[in-house]
């Protein structure tokens, strides 16, 4: 059967020529992507199954169950529910930098990523084949390439980005067109004059010599957590290199490092005839940025920040009278990198349900004044597993062009957020919204849309006490027209006169029967 | 047009009571053959839409109806009731069974209900398709009874027979063409003719069917409001002129009463029967009514002299409370803004009132005022009858002949200020030119009668009536329907009929009067006839045309002839419709301009902001608004509203004169209004709409240019609008914030997507020489080798 065994033989060949782990992750966050990617990924399966290999005159259709079946089991390698990256690209401008700045690449291989070290201008640089990412993260150590060799352009670095990869930048006084445009696409200027160091004279670090103090023991470090670990850095981190600075209007960029208020933005050498345009604390030292898609980059001035040099130096800033024996260094781009490469700050919600209080399926549609209960689970990676995420601060919005409902979800500390409210008294198509922006966390946005009705006709209240005088005198009208008519007929037809009064009691009864709420006006019918 | 009183007409009348029994039987059976066959006419003449295109439903507000019918016919009437449909005017959502006239549709669910019940398995379009022709046989057949209760079943043929093809009800009530008005003008035709018969006749019944004809008029049309301020005025006019009687207050005071507490069951009119001054004057005239019956009823009982004291003292003690009275309820009145008239009962009280307040009302063509040529397309030879009808009817002036001549008055104003109520018109003009028809063939048939030799000795003199006739078929007492009818029957046949108030005073006593019949010669009258008969044949020619070229177009499928004859069929909107059903999420939100509402959500199932039913102006403000502003601004704008997909219709490429560039400056206009930022002088060049190279900078880089024209160049390589007749300001550009993704064959429909916000957010750095090169190097190098 050889028109079958020809898909089977493509799909062996494809196998190999794929790399055998996985490059793929965090579907969660690729939106519409992420179905594409999974199915794709379900035929370049790694793992051979070995009945297809066996029996290579087994169907076509076999090998699909065999896929699908294995499909739970392959997920795992590559679905949202390991967002950590596994296999990381690092471009260099020289293979020295491969032991100089060992200590850094050793602790990422320590946490188990699979560093593949090329020359920034190696011709056969590429970060996809046949439409896959090679590679989960990027670093990019060659601050002086002009250009990259292969396949590998500025777009191609921001088409990984973009789809929803990390990226490591570090520039230094050789920092070339080619990574400023790169740190400019992502939303950091460096210093436009090629020159231009940090130059801080009052939070230098001190040495043996007294040199232009551009080797700087900056301790701005932004206050967080989830960026920097809860140990706190108390040594001052050694930087020398270019200063940038960020849009303010830029939301997703952050300082994570920044520089001292006396700090500048200038020529070490020559001297300064104009004011720096960059000064204090606008100058940014080490920058992270979140994309909307949650890639994550950092943006270094200094590639010398990563060195083992500056991390075994001991630090003693200018003016302090404390001296560290060991810099902040190690546990700063430590630090970074677990955040950067998703073991920390990374959250992921679903789950998002509702439903009427006293109920249990989830209603298709809410009336106004119900009362609800809303659900929503979020987890934390915590570099190897999901963690329930516990915060006060998780808030639900009923939204319909603007919050009817603004309410803080409570946790049970398992991972499930809950609250309940009312609806308001407005109809319309309204959405549960979850749109939670914390620094340093993964931005969750989730919505699920739920319409909200008025009353049905008959779920208004029948009889308002505050209507009893109008009730009282329509019955009266009617009965003494009753009354009226009856006289008036008695007077010539007898029988006519029992006729009324017989229509009469049975409207009465009539009435009475159906005095209930929500009824039919014509269930007597 | 065959009268068949003609036949009893003339000198030869002594003949026995047998006979003339028979030839009334004779002519009732010609006349029930001529009605059906009105009926077959009227509902044959609309089905050139079917068979020249599809049976498809029409234009806009039909695919809603059809819709709710649907929905109807599935879900039942409790739901259709309580439906709230979350599926138009996101994100507030329409509460359909509180907004709708249901009548349309209640109709055509009963219709489907009944025949499937009898196991004839019509689908519930096709039932729709049909029920506007369905109905107006209805009405051909409603117009005659009214015709016949003014002047005659012979009146009543013509008029029955030139309303089963007028072209203004054809263009309203084409099969597929399933709107309100299908329905409406039979029930507007059928209101009038009740009301009349119970003028006529003084019947308590038929006043009680009156207000149950007007129910069914409320449920079908927010036109009811010129019934219920006709007849109060018609009711006022009796009472101002002498006419009251005891058969105008059974005719009147019940419709008020019960017509008012049936309206207010129908969910969209609500208390809106008691509040709004649409409704004010049937009040008022129930007022007058009652003071002058009181008054009647006073001067029977009292004597003259005792009378005269109690009109002084009642009318110094009325008139003070008729003061405090009005003036609390003009100060009621006058609290609310538009001094509870609704807007659009406004514009037709004052023409300017739209154009200058509502530009939402003023941008719908059908509410535009009519130009004179559309009197002649849609009404005809009957413009030129309808005065003759209206002398006619003043010989004798009865109570039911001043109504029609009230009745053509009024609609000939109204379809004056909306050519979309010439609809209104065309009953009145059909009733009034069957009268004049009816009346110019009976004179000239009777001259040549007389004429003619063997017949009558004298033909040249008077001849004198046969009073006895007269006499013993008029004193009969009012509620003795039939023979009241066969007296109706009679009275176009005297010309010398008794005065009208002595048969509202129920004298017995016959005048005597002598009068002269019109006797015209012989040929004089048989070329009158010939030429009557040409206009009534140019009038059919022009019918027939109208239906089946002017008024057939579903408008969802366009054709065009080419030169050699050949048929070109432009399918696109359906193209559009299907491709938006079939390709997008069933939840993703469609804008488009209002105009394209109905039909997303009947045909794509698609969720849009702004559908036809006009009922928020903010909403459809702001669509308006994004469609002027810059790319970025309505991009913005429709990100804020869930927006995924913006459909605009587009003309040029094969010259769709209303496409969305012709409809734009009403946009503008709109949103405009609510959001002054948007400024109509801003899209215009010294007051000048063009979309050439002259246009203003607004113009060229607003949304709604740059969607339509994106890529239109690449059309002909010149980008020249064939609708405007001119080459296209700007050319070449590219759209950042929305991506074209799909473009029916004819470019008739394009239909965009948001483009998702920019993952990163870029520096601040100008893009100089550095990515430039950057840029280019990467292009050299792509060219060089693509794989590594």
């Amino acid at each position: 059967n050889e028109q079958l065994a020809i898909p089977q033989l493509r799909q062996s060949s494809y196998r190999h020529e794929t790399p055998p782990t996985n490059p793929s992750r965090r579907c969660l966050h690729l939106g519409y992507f992420g179905g594409k990617r999974l199915h794709k990924i379900s035929w370049s399966a790694p793992k051979p199954s070995p009945l297809t290999r066996s029996a290579p005159m087994a169907k076509l259709a076999i090998f699909f169950t065999l896929t699908l079946s294995l499909l739970p089991f392959l997920s795992h390698s590559f679905s949202p529910d390991t967002p950590t990256d596994r296999r990381i690209l690092v471009l260099l401008d020289d293979f020295s930098l491969k032991s100089s700045h060992s200590i850094f690449f050793t602790s990422l291989k320590s946490r188990g990523f699979d560093l593949d070290f090329k020359l920034a201008d190696d011709p056969k640089l590429s970060l996809q084949r046949y439409g896959q990412y090679l590679y989960d993260g990027l670093i990019l150590f060659a601050p002086s390439v002009e250009r990259f060799g292969g396949a590998l352009d500025v777009a191609a670095v921001l088409d990984f980005v973009d789809s929803g990869h990390d990226l490591i930048v570090a520039a230094d006084t050789t920092a070339s067109d080619l990574i400023k445009s790169v740190a400019t696409e992502c939303g950091v200027d460096f210093d436009e004059d090629p020159s231009a160091m940090v130059i801080d004279h009052q939070g230098y670090a001190v040495s043996d010599v007294d040199g232009d103090h551009t080797l700087i023991a900056a301790d701005e470090l932004i206050r967080s957590d989830v960026i920097l670990g809860k140990t706190k850095i108390e040594a001052p981190v050694l930087f020398k290199g270019i200063a940038h600075s960020l849009n303010a209007a830029n939301t997703l960029a952050l300082k994570v490092l920044s520089g001292s208020p006396s700090a500048y933005s200038a020529n070490p050498s020559a001297k300064l005839s104009s004011p720096p345009s960059l000064t204090g604390s606008a100058i940014s030292l080490v920058s992270v940025v979140q994309a909307r898609n949650n890639a994550r980059i950092m943006i270094s001035g200094s590639l010398d920040l990563f060195s083992n040099r500056y991390m075994k130096s001991s630090v003693q800033k200018a003016g302090s009278p404390s001296k560290y024996e060991k810099s902040g260094n190690e546990q700063f781009v430590t630090e970074v990198s677990k955040w950067l490469f998703h073991e920390r700050g990374h959250l992921k919600a679903g789950n998002l349900r509702h439903l009427k209080v006293g109920e249990t399926g989830e209603p298709a549609m809410y009336r106004i004044k119900d009362d609800l209960e809303f659900y929503v689970d979020i987890f934390e990676w915590s570099g190897n597993s999901w963690e329930p995420y516990v915060a006060d601060d998780v808030q639900v919005q009923f939204y319909m062009m603007s919050p009817y409902v603004l309410k803080t979800l409570s946790t049970d500390k398992k991972g499930l957020y809950h609250t309940s409210f009312k609806v308001p008294d407005v109809y319309g198509v309204f959405q549960f919204k979850v749109e939670y922006q914390k620094l340093g966390y993964t931005s969750l946005s989730l919505s699920k849309q739920i319409p909200v009705r008025p009353f049905r006709h008959n779920e208004y209240e029948r009889f308002i006490p505050t209507a009893f005088p109008y009730y009282g005198a329509s019955f009266t009208t009617i009965f003494f027209f009753y009354l009226f008519v009856f006289f008036l007929v008695i007077k010539t037809r007898f029988a006519g006169a029992l006729q009324m009064a017989g229509f009469f009691i049975f409207s009465v009864v009539y009435l009475y029967n159906n005095r209930m709420v929500g009824r039919p006006p014509f269930s007597i019918l | 047009m065959a009268s068949p009183e003609s036949a009893v007409n003339g000198p030869t009348m002594t003949a026995g009571a047998a006979s003339k029994s028979l030839r009334n039987a004779f002519g009732g059976v010609i006349a029930f053959i001529i009605l059906v066959l009105i009926g077959v006419l009227a509902f044959s003449i609309r089905l050139f839409s079917v068979i020249k295109y599809e049976s498809v439903i029409h234009e806009f507000d039909p695919y809603f109806n059809y819709r709710v019918t649907q929905f109807l016919s599935k879900n039942g009437i409790y739901d259709f009731w309580n439906w709230f449909d979350d599926r138009t005017w996101y994100p507030l959502g329409r509460v359909i069974g509180g907004t709708v006239y249901p009548g349309l549709t209640l109709t055509a669910g009963t219709i489907w209900k009944v025949v499937n019940s009898l196991n004839i398995p019509l689908s519930v379009e096709t039932v729709c398709v049909f029920t506007a022709p369905i109905f107006s046989a209805f009405a051909s057949w409603a117009a005659y009874l009214l015709t016949k209760e003014v002047k005659g079943p012979g009146a009543g043929l013509t008029a029955a027979a030139l309303l089963a093809m007028v072209p203004s009800y054809i263009s309203r009530s084409v099969a597929g063409s399933y709107d309100n008005e299908a329905v409406a003008i039979f029930a507007l035709v059928f209101t009038f003719y009740l009301y009349i018969k119970t003028l006529n006749t003084g019947s308590l019944f038929y006043a009680t069917l009156n207000a149950l004809a007007y129910f069914y008029m409320v449920c079908s049309w927010g036109g009811y409001t010129f019934i219920i301020n006709l007849i109060p005025m018609h009711v006022l006019l009796c009472i101002v002129t002498g006419r009251y009687s005891s058969r105008l207050y059974i005719a009147y005071a019940p419709l008020v009463v019960l017509g008012t507490l049936l309206a207010s069951l129908v969910p969209v009119v609500g208390f809106n029967a008691v509040l709004t001054s649409e409704h004010f004057a049937s009040f008022l005239v129930f007022i007058i009514i009652h003071v002058v019956a009181l008054a009647y009823y006073i001067k029977g009982i009292l004597s003259p002299k005792m009378f005269k004291v109690a009109v002084t003292l009642v009318v110094s003690v009325g008139l003070a409370v008729c003061c405090a009275v009005i003036a609390i309820l003009i100060a009621v009145v006058a609290s609310s803004p538009t001094k509870g008239w609704s807007g659009r009962s406004l514009t037709l009280l004052d023409p300017t009132y739209a154009s200058k307040y509502i530009p939402i009302i003023a941008s719908v063509s059908e509410h535009q005022p009519p130009t004179w040529p559309s009197y002649f397309m849609d009404i005809n030879v009957l413009a030129f009858l309808v005065p003759a009808g209206i002398i006619a009817c003043f010989m004798p002036l009865t109570d039911s002949s001043s109504f029609v001549i009230l009745y053509i008055v009024t609609s000939v104003y109204f379809s004056g200020v909306m050519v979309r109520l010439m609809l209104v018109l065309a009953p009145a003009a059909c009733i009034l030119s069957g009268i004049a028809l009816s009346e110019a063939f009976n004179v000239l048939t009777r001259s040549i009668k007389f004429q003619l030799p063997g017949i009558a000795g004298n033909p040249s003199i008077a001849v004198r009536m046969w009073r006895k006739e007269n006499g013993s078929s008029t004193v009969v007492a009012p509620n003795d329907i039939p023979k009241t009818e066969e007296a109706a029957k009679e009275k176009p046949a005297k010309k010398n009929r008794k005065k009208e108030k002595e048969n509202v005073e129920k004298k017995p006593t016959p005048s005597k009067t002598e009068k002269r019949l019109l006797v015209l010669p012989l040929e004089a009258s048989v070329i009158a006839v010939l030429l009557l008969v040409l206009l009534g044949a140019f009038y059919v020619v022009h019918c027939v045309w109208a239906a089946a070229e002017a008024y057939s177009a579903p408008s969802i499928v366009l054709t065009s002839h080419s030169n050699d004859g050949g048929l070109h069929v432009f399918d696109d909107f359906r193209e559009a419709y299907s491709w938006l059903s079939h390709n997008t999420d069933v939840d993703d939100k469609v804008a488009s301009w209002w105009d394209y509402g109905y039909q997303t959500t009947a045909m794509a199932n698609r969720t849009v902001l702004v559908d036809n039913n006009t009922w928020n102006n903010t909403h459809i403000a702001t669509v308006g608004t994004a469609m002027s502003s810059p790319e970025k601004q309505a991009w913005e704008i429709f990100h804020s509203l869930d927006v995924k997909y913006v459909l605009v219709v587009f003309g040029g490429v094969v010259g769709y004169p209303s496409d969305d560039i012709n409809k734009f400056l009403w946009m503008v206009r709109i949103g405009g209004g609510v959001f002054p930022h948007i400024k109509e002088p801003d899209y215009l060049r010294d007051g000048q709409y063009r979309i050439d190279a002259q246009a203003t900078p607004t113009m060229l880089n607003c949304l709604m240019y740059k969607l339509s024209y994106f890529r239109f160049v690449e059309t002909d390589g010149k980008g020249f609008d064939r609708v405007r007749r001119t080459e296209i300001g700007k050319k070449h550009f590219k759209l950042t914030h929305f991506e074209e993704v799909f473009t029916t064959h004819h470019w008739m429909v394009r239909i965009y997507k948001l483009k998702p916000q920019r993952n990163r957010i870029r520096g601040k750095t100008k893009k100089s020489k550095s990515s430039r090169s950057v840029s280019s190097k990467r292009d050299v190098r792509g060219k060089r080798n693509p794989w590594h």
